[in-house]
C-alpha cells in the first residue's frame, strides 16, 4: 500500500515541485552558504598553534569515527492540515534507509521521524503529529525538556519538563538533546514565543516556533546513527540484567 | 456510460479531489473538509447492502493509505454505508423514487430539502464518528464537538457546491422494471 500511494504521490510532487522551486533554491543555497563558512579556508590561524598529530593507525579515518550519516530524499508527499501528519520520502529500504532515524530539512532543523520503510519510499512522523515527543534542550542554559505538538497550529510547538529555575527567554533557540539515538546534538527545532508557567506544578510550558517551514518541504536529510545498534544492544543488555 | 465505469470513475476522482485538494488546505485545525464520500451518498439504490459497505470500507481504506493512518476513515465510511439505506427509506417520498431513479439525489429524492437532510445527517455521522475516534486519543470534549459541528457544515456546504456544479443527470427508469 505504501509503494502504490507512495507512486501516486510521487507524479503529484513532480507538478508541485515547480511551483516552489524558488523557495527550495533559497533554502539550498542557504545551506550551501553555512557549509561554506565552515570550510577551513575560511579561518586563519595564527602560526604559534601546534600541529596535533595522532598517534594511531587508522586506515580510513572518515569512515572509523563516523558516529551520523546524512542521507538526502526528495520530499514526497506532506501534510499539515491533519491531527496526525505524516511525510512521504521517495528513498527507502532499497536505498539504505532505515527505521527509527532522524529528519532533517536542509538547513539542520527538525522535520520529524521515519516510522516505516518500504523498498522505495519511507514514511516519516511529522513534530507536526499529536504522538510526536522529542527529546530538546535549551541552547542556552542546558535544560532538557521534551517537544510535543497540541495539533493546532503547524506554525507551533510545545515544550515542556522545563523547570521554573531554568534561564528562558523568549527567543531563545531549542535545539535537539542528543540524548536519544535518532537525533545528534544541536539541530534546531524551534524559538520560544511565549512562556507560561503551569500552576501546578514546578514546570514551564514554552511555546516554540518552528524552525523548519512544514508548508513548501522539498528536501529532507535523515540523519542514520551508525552507532545506533550498538547502543541500543547495549540498553537491552542493561535492561535484562536489571530484571 | 455504465454504472460500473461512472462509480469507478467517481471513487478515483473523489480520492484524488481529498487527497491533492481538500486536503491540502489548512483553514484553521478545527475544519476539516471533506468531500471523498460523496461516492458513497450517490451510490445508486441498486446495491445491496454488503455490496455498499464493501465498497465503503474500500473507499475509506484507500484514502486511510494516503494518510498512514489505518481505520479511522474506513470505520466511518462502513458506519454511513450502513445507515444509508435505512435513511433513504425514511426520506424517499411515497412515489418510491428509488424504483424510479438510480441513485440518490435532489430530483429523485423529492426536493432540495429531503436531499440536503440526507447528506447533512450523512455528513454529521461521518465527522462525528471520525473526530470522535480521533478525540478519543486526545481526550478533549470540547475539540470534538467543535470540530464535529464546524466540519459538518463546511462540508455540507462543499457538497451542495458540488451538487449544483456537477449537475447529474437522472433519466427516470420505467416502473415496469
Amino acid at each position: 500500500m505504501n509503494e502504490i500511494t507512495g507512486h501516486i504521490n510521487n507524479q503529484y510532487n513532480g507538478i508541485t515541485y515547480y511551483f516552489q522551486l524558488k523557495s527550495t533554491n533559497d533554502s539550498l543555497v542557504k545551506a550551501n552558504a553555512e557549509l561554506y563558512n565552515k570550510l577551513k579556508t575560511d579561518f586563519e590561524l595564527p602560526d604559534t598553534t601546534n600541529k596535533i598529530v595522532i598517534n594511531t593507525i587508522k586506515v580510513d579515518s572518515l569512515i572509523l569515527g563516523r558516529k551520523y550519516l546524512y542521507k538526502e530524499a526528495k520530499v514526497v508527499a506532506n501534510s499539515v492540515s491533519s491531527q496526525t501528519n505524516y511525510l512521504v520520502l521517495g528513498r527507502g529500504s532499497d536505498q539504505q534507509l532505515v527505521k527509527d532515524i532522524g529528519v532533517v530539512d536542509p538547513n539542520n532543523d527538525v522535520i520529524g521521524i521515519v516510522t516505516d520503510v518500504s523498498s522505495n519510499f519511507a514514511v516519516v512522523m511529522s513534530l507536526l503529529h499529536k504522538d510526536s515527543r522529542i527529546s530538546a534542550k535549551l541552547k542556552k542554559g542546558g535544560d532538557a525538556g521534551m517537544v510535543t505538538w497540541d495539533g493546532q497550529d503547524p506554525t507551533q510547538l510545545t515544550l515542556s519538563e522545563i523547570r521554573k529555575s531554568a534561564k528562558v527567554a523568549k527567543g531563545d533557540t531549542v535545539v535537539t538533546s542528543g540524548f536519544t539515538t535518532t537525533f545528534p546534538y544541536g539541530l534546531n527545532i524551534g524559538t520560544i514565543q511565549e512562556i507560561i508557567p503551569e500552576k501546578s506544578t514546578s514546570h514551564y510550558i514554552i511555546k516554540l516556533k518552528t524552525c523548519a517551514n512544514f508548508y513548501n518541504l522539498q528536501y529532507a536529510y535523515a540523519i542514520d546513527n551508525l552507532q545506533k545498534d550498538e547502543i541500543n544492544r547495549l540498553l537491552e543488555k542493561a535492561k535484562k540484567e536489571s530484571q | 456510460m455504465s454504472t460500473l465505469v461512472k462509480n469507478i470513475l467517481r471513487f478515483v476522482l473523489l480520492i484524488l479531489a481529498q487527497v491533492f485538494v481538500l486536503d491540502k488546505i489548512h483553514v484553521n485545525y478545527l475544519v476539516t473538509p471533506y468531500i471523498y464520500f460523496l461516492f458513497i451518498l450517490w451510490m445508486p439504490f441498486q446495491f445491496s447492502k454488503p455490496v455498499q459497505m464493501i465498497l465503503a470500507f474500500f473507499l475509506g481504506f484507500t484514502l486511510d493509505s494516503f494518510g498512514h493512518n489505518p481505520g479511522f476513515h474506513a470505520a466511518a465510511c462502513v458506519l454511513i454505508a450502513y445507515v444509508r439505506p435505512y435513511l433513504i427509506n425514511l426520506l424517499i417520498p411515497q412515489e418510491s423514487g428509488d424504483i424510479n431513479y438510480n441513485e440518490p439525489s435532489i430530483k429523485s429524492m423529492g426536493g432540495f430539502i429531503p436531499y440536503t437532510l440526507y447528506a447533512g445527517i450523512l455528513t454529521f455521522l461521518h465527522n462525528g464518528w471520525l473526530f470522535l475516534l480521533e478525540a478519543w486519543q486526545f481526550g478533549n470534549v470540547w475539540y470534538f464537538v467543535a470540530k464535529t459541528m464546524l466540519s459538518t457544515i463546511i462540508t455540507l456546504v462543499l457538497i451542495l457546491i458540488t451538487e449544483l456544479l456537477f449537475n447529474r443527470k437522472q433519466q427516470f427508469r420505467t416502473n415496469t422494471m
